[in-house]
C-alpha cells in the first residue's frame, strides 16, 4: 500500500516547526506504524536529508517511552495501546496520515516529534514513592493486602508514564498521571504514612510544571494506552482535600541525649 | 593467568557473611565526600544509584532513556523467584541455588549463585515494603506461581508487568533520593568511555543527547549496569536502544570480557513477517504450559491450511522426543528442536521460519474462557501484532535472541580486572552459567543492585581516600579528546549506507552463523567476514546531520561500530569453546540423539577475554570452575 504523511518537523526547541509531506510507498499492512517511519527515514537518509525524530524504544508497548499525535489522536485511534503498537493494516491505501508531537506547554519539543517529559519525573520525585530504605523492610508476608486493594492499586500502577494522557487533555492536564501514581501507593498499607504529605507535594508540583487542571473532559481515560480510568481522579481529589484540610508540617526538633 | 574470583572460603552459606564482615567501612560523616556513578538506570543501576545514595554517597546516574523509568527490565512479563517457600512445597536458599546452578549448565561460580539465592528473599520484603502491587490471595498473603519448568512455586508476580513494577519500584526509590539531593539523574545521556588514570577506574565521558555536548565525569567507583549485548544480533527482544556500547569501552580499556558466546534464544516470540522488521515480540513462556507445539510432518504440507491438516499428519515433536518433559522442555533445548523442524523444511508460515503453537485441545479441554483467564493480554497482544487470532487458529512462534549470559568478567565483589570497576545486572557475566531460567533476571538485577554493590563499592571506597583525580587531568582530557575524535570520525566519512543497513547485515551474519547452532567453519566464516564488514562501515557510513543536535543516526553509528567489534570476540569465544552447553550448541559436540554435550574435561571454566587492539586477536584467560554442593551432570529432559 502506499500513503502519504504529513510530520511534524521543527529543528530544535527554539526553532519554528511545519508540517512536511512525504510519500510512503511499498507499505506493508504488517508493519507497525513506527516501521513505516523507519524505511521512511532509511529513504531520507539516501537523499541526504535529515531522518524524522521520534521517541521509541521496546516497540512492545510497555516502556512508554513512544507518544506520536496520529491524526489528531495520542498513540492513534486504536484504543489501549501505544503508538509502537499501532500497525499499517488499521489504515488505507492513499490515506493521509498526520503525525505530530505531544503537545503541552510542560513537554517543550526538542526535536520534530521529540518532547522532554521530565515534569513527569518531577512529579514523582515531589513524593510519587514510599520512604522505605534499603534492608529494613519487614518479611513481605507480614503486610497483609486485601485481594481487591491489591488489584486495584495494579491497575493504578499500569500506568506507564508517556504522557499521552496530557496530550490529549484540553488543558494539558497531568491529572490522570498524577492520580495514578497517588492512587496506587495510597490504596496499599504500606503507602498510608505519607499519604496525605504526598498528595499535597505531588499535586503541588504538578501544578509548579504548568500542567492544566482537570474539568472532565475524559479525554485522558479515552488515549490511556494502559486503559487507567478516571476513578482514580476523584480519589486523588478527595486525598487532597483531605490533606488540605487537616495536614500539617511537622515541627523540626532537631537534638537528642 | 589464572583469574583470582576472591571468593570467601568455608561453608557456603557463611560466606557472603564471611565477607560482609570483613569489609572496610566508610565513616558516616565521609560517605558524601565520594562520588559514585552508576550508567543505567535498570533494575541493577536504579537499585544501586538509589540504594548507593540511601548511605550517604555523592552518586550521578546516567541513563540514554528520557527517564531512567524506561530502561528495559520493565518488558519483563513473567515474574521474580525468591527462596521463600510461602508455598510449603520444599523450597529452600539451597535448592533455588541447586536449580540456577544445574539450570545453568554448570558454568557459573557456586558461590555467586549461593549468595544470588540467599539475597532473593530480602528482595521480595523490599519491594512489598515500596509497593510493589504482587499478586495477592484472597487472605491478603503474596501469590505464588511456579515458572519455567520449576518444580516449586517461588515466583512472584505483578499481572504480567513484573519488570514493569519491580522498575518502578527501584525508580520511585531513586526518585526519593534525587529529591533528597542524594543522586544527580542525567537522563538521554550516554556513556562513550571509560576514564581509567594509573589503571583505576575514574570516571566516563557522556554525550548529551540533546544537544551533543561531550563532558567528561570523574568519580571514585564506576558501576556499569548498561543490560547485554542481545542486539549485536540486531533482531531481538530487547527494546531497541539497548547496546553494547558501555561493555565494550569498559572492555577496550582493561576489563576482561567473559563468555560472550552465552547467548539465550527464547523459544516463543512471534516470528520475522519482512526485511522492515524492527524487533521481535516474545509471548511468555507461560503459554507452553497450555499449547502443543507441532510442525507437518511432511514439508508438503507446510503452506496449507491448518484446518486442511488431519491429526495424523502432525508431527508433535517436542512431545514425541521429549516424553517426560513435553512441551515444557527448557529454553534451549525447545528452541534448537524448532530449528530443526524448520531446516527439515517443514516450518509454516512466510518464510518457513515458525512452529505452531496450539491451543485448539486446551480451549476444547478447559473451556475458551479458561483460557482466556489465564493467556487473555497474551492472546490479544499476539492478535494485534498478526491479526490472527490464536482462539482460532494456532499462533506461529519462532526463537529469538533474548537474553545473554556472559559478559564483563567480576570477581566475587562484582568489581571487573579493572579496578574501581562495577558491573551489575545483565551487563556481567556471573550468576546464570551458560543459560538462564525463568525469573530469574529480575532477581540477579535487584540482588546486584539493592544487596551487593552497595556493601561491595563501600568496601572498595573504604581502602582508598576520596578525589584525587580532577576534569583537568591528564588522562581525564585524553579520554574526552578521543571520544570528540571518534564522534567526528562518524560524522565525516561521508559514505552512502546508514547505520542500520551495517547493523542489519551484521545481525544475518551472527544469526546464521553463531546463533542457535554453531559449527566451525560456519564461525570461521562469520570471523573472516565480521572485519571486512567493519571496514565496510569505516568506509562507507553515511551519518547526516552534525553532533551539535539531537541526531539519532549518530547515536545508532556509535553503537553499531562497537558492535562491529563485539559480535567478533562473541565469535571468536563461540568458536574455542567446542563443547555444547546450554545456550551455547555446537554441532560438532552432541550424543547420537542429537542432544548437547558438554565436555567438563576441556572446558569447566569462564572464558574471560583481555583486549589487546582491534584486529589484534584477544589474550584467553581461564578462571576454572570447581563444583563442591552441585554435582556436575548431563541434563536429561527425556
Amino acid at each position: 500500500m502506499r500513503v502519504f504523511l504529513q510530520v511534524w518537523r521543527q529543528k530544535n526547541g527554539q526553532s519554528k516547526g511545519r508540517f512536511e509531506r512525504y510519500e510512503a510507498s511499498e507499505v506493508s499492512p504488517d508493519m507497525s506504524l513506527l516501521e513505516m517511519l523507519d524505511v521512511v527515514n532509511e529513504g531520507l537518509v539516501q537523499k541526504n536529508e535529515a531522518p524524522i525524530a521520534f521517541d521509541h524504544d521496546c516497540r512492545e508497548g510497555i516502556c512508554g517511552m513512544c507518544g506520536l499525535v496520529i491524526n489528531g489522536v495520542p498513540h492513534g485511534s486504536e484504543g489501549g495501546a501505544t503508538t509502537c503498537q499501532l500497525h499499517m493494516r488499521k489504515f488505507q491505501d492513499g490515506d493521509e496520515i498526520w503525525i505530530e508531537p505531544f503537545r503541552a506547554k510542560a513537554f517543550p519539543v526538542l526535536r520534530d516529534c521529540v518532547v522532554d517529559r521530565t515534569a513527569l519525573d518531577r512529579i514523582i520525585q515531589a513524593g510519587g514513592f514510599i520512604s522505605v530504605r534499603t534492608g529494613s523492610a519487614p518479611d513481605a508476608n507480614q503486610i497483609l493486602v486485601p485481594k481487591e486493594n491489591a488489584d486495584l492499586a495494579m491497575d493504578a500502577a499500569a500506568c506507564i508514564g508517556c504522557g499521552a494522557c496530557v496530550a490529549a487533555c484540553p488543558n494539558a492536564s497531568a491529572m490522570l498521571f498524577t492520580a495514578a501514581k497517588i492512587s496506587h501507593l495510597g490504596l496499599l498499607p504500606q503507602g498510608q504514612p505519607e499519604r496525605h504529605s504526598r498528595a499535597l507535594a505531588m499535586v503541588k508540583q504538578m501544578d509548579a510544571e504548568g500542567f492544566g487542571a482537570c474539568t472532565n473532559h475524559e479525554e485522558c481515560e479515552a488515549v490511556c494506552p494502559k486503559e487507567v480510568s478516571i476513578d482514580f481522579i476523584a480519589r486523588m481529589n478527595r486525598d487532597f482535600a483531605k490533606a488540605a484540610a487537616t495536614f500539617r508540617p511537622p515541627k523540626a526538633r532537631g537534638g537528642g541525649d | 593467568m589464572t583469574l583470582n574470583s576472591n571468593c570467601p572460603t568455608g561453608p557456603i552459606e557463611k560466606r557472603w557473611e564471611k565477607r560482609r564482615f570483613e569489609m572496610k567501612l566508610v565513616n558516616p560523616a565521609n560517605k558524601r565526600k565520594y562520588n559514585v556513578i552508576v550508567v543505567g538506570s535498570g533494575l541493577a543501576g536504579a537499585s544501586a544509584a538509589a540504594s548507593l545514595g540511601e548511605l550517604g554517597y555523592n552518586v550521578q546516574c546516567f541513563c540514554y532513556q528520557d527517564s531512567p523509568r524506561r530502561a528495559h527490565s520493565i518488558a519483563a512479563q513473567g515474574g521474580i523467584n525468591a527462596a521463600k517457600n510461602y508455598t510449603n512445597d520444599g523450597d529452600s536458599i539451597f535448592r533455588l541455588f541447586y536449580d540456577t546452578v544445574k539450570g545453568g549448565d554448570f558454568r557459573a561460580r557456586e558461590s555467586n549463585v549461593y549468595r544470588l539465592a540467599e539475597v532473593s528473599v530480602d528482595i521480595i520484603d523490599q519491594c512489598a515494603a515500596q509497593g510493589v502491587p504482587f499478586a495477592r490471595e484472597y487472605g491478603g498473603l503474596l501469590a505464588n506461581r511456579s515458572f519455567g519448568g520449576a518444580q516449586v512455586s517461588r515466583t512472584f508476580y505483578a499481572r504480567g508487568q513484573t519488570g514493569q513494577q519491580l522498575l518502578i519500584g527501584a525508580y520511585q526509590a531513586l526518585a526519593r533520593q534525587i529529591a533528597a539531593g542524594t543522586v544527580k539523574m542525567s537522563c538521554r545521556s550516554e556513556m562513550l568511555e571509560l576514564i581509567v588514570v594509573d589503571g583505576v577506574a575514574r570516571g566516563i565521558v557522556t554525550r548529551d543527547m540533546v544537544t551533543g555536548k561531550i563532558e567528561a565525569h570523574v568519580a571514585d567507583a564506576v558501576a556499569l549496569c548498561t543490560g547485554g549485548y542481545g542486539n549485536v544480533f540486531y533482531l531481538s527482544t530487547n527494546a531497541k536502544g539497548c547496546n553494547a556500547m558501555a561493555l565494550w569501552r569498559a572492555h577496550k580499556k582493561g576489563a576482561y570480557l567473559a563468555n560472550p558466546c552465552f547467548t539465550q534464544i527464547h523459544p516463543t516470540c512471534i516470528p520475522v513477517k519482512g526485511e522492515y522488521q524492527s524487533k521481535l515480540t516474545l509471548m511468555s513462556e507461560s503459554l507452553r504450559n497450555d499449547g502443543r507445539v507441532w510442525v507437518p510432518k511432511d514439508g508438503k504440507d507446510s503452506g496449507k491450511r491448518v484446518s486442511d491438516i488431519p491429526e495424523e499428519a502432525r508431527d508433535y515433536y517436542l512431545e514425541r522426543r521429549y516424553p517426560a518433559f513435553g512441551n515444557l522442555v527448557p529454553r534451549d533445548i525447545a528452541s534448537r528442536a524448532a530449528k530443526q523442524v524448520c531446516d527439515d523444511g517443514r516450518g509454516v508460515g512466510p518464510g518457513g521460519l515458525g512452529v505452531y503453537l496450539d491451543f485448539a485441545d486446551s480451549i476444547q479441554r478447559l473451556g475458551k474462557k479458561m483460557i482466556e483467564e489465564r493467556y487473555g493480554n497474551l492472546f490479544d497482544m499476539y492478535h494485534h501484532i498478526t491479526d490472527e487470532n490464536p482462539y482460532e487458529v494456532p499462533m506461529r512462534i519462532y526463537p529469538a535472541v533474548h537474553y545473554t549470559m556472559g559478559g564483563l568478567w567480576v570477581d566475587y565483589d562484582l568489581m571487573s580486572t579493572v579496578p574501581g570497576l562495577f558491573v551489575g545486572g545483565e551487563a556481567n557475566f556471573s550468576d546464570h552459567g551458560a543459560n538462564r531460567l525463568g525469573a530469574s533476571a529480575l532477581m540477579q538485577g535487584l540482588a546486584d543492585g539493592y544487596f551487593v554493590l552497595p556493601y561491595t563499592i563501600g568496601h572498595y571506597l573504604g581502602q582508598r581516600a576520596a578525589g584525587g583525580v580532577k576534569l583537568d587531568h591528564p588522562e581525564v582530557k585524553a579520554a574526552k579528546k578521543s571520544v570528540e575524535e571518534r564522534v567526528r570520525k562518524l560524522l565525516d566519512i561521508g559514505g552512502s549506507r546508514s547505520p542500520d543497513s551495517f547493523h542489519r547485515e551484521l545481525g544475518l551474519l551472527c544469526w546464521e552463523h553463531c546463533g542457535m547452532a554453531r559449527k566451525k567453519d560456519g564461525l570461521e566464516i562469520a570471523l573472516q567476514r565480521i572485519p571486512e564488514l567493519r571496514e565496510e562501515f569505516w568506509k562507507d557510513l553515511r551519518v547526516v546531520g552534525s553532533g551539535e543536535e539531537l541526531n539519532q543516526e549518530l547515536e545508532r553509528a556509535g553503537r553499531v561500530a562497537d558492535a562491529l567489534e563485539f559480535a567478533e570476540l562473541m565469535v571468536r569465544d563461540a568458536l574455542h569453546r567446542e563443547e555444547s552447553c546450554g545456550g551455547h550448541f555446537r554441532e560438532e559436540s552432541q550424543t547420537p540423539e542429537g542432544e548437547a554435550m558438554r565436555d567438563d574435561e576441556r572446558f569447566c571454566y569462564v572464558a574471560a577475554w583481555a583486549h589487546q587492539g582491534v584486529d589484534k586477536e584477544p589474550v584467553l584467560h581461564k578462571e576454572p570452575l570447581s563444583f563442591e554442593y552441585v554435582k556436575l551432570t548431563q541434563r536429561s529432559y527425556k
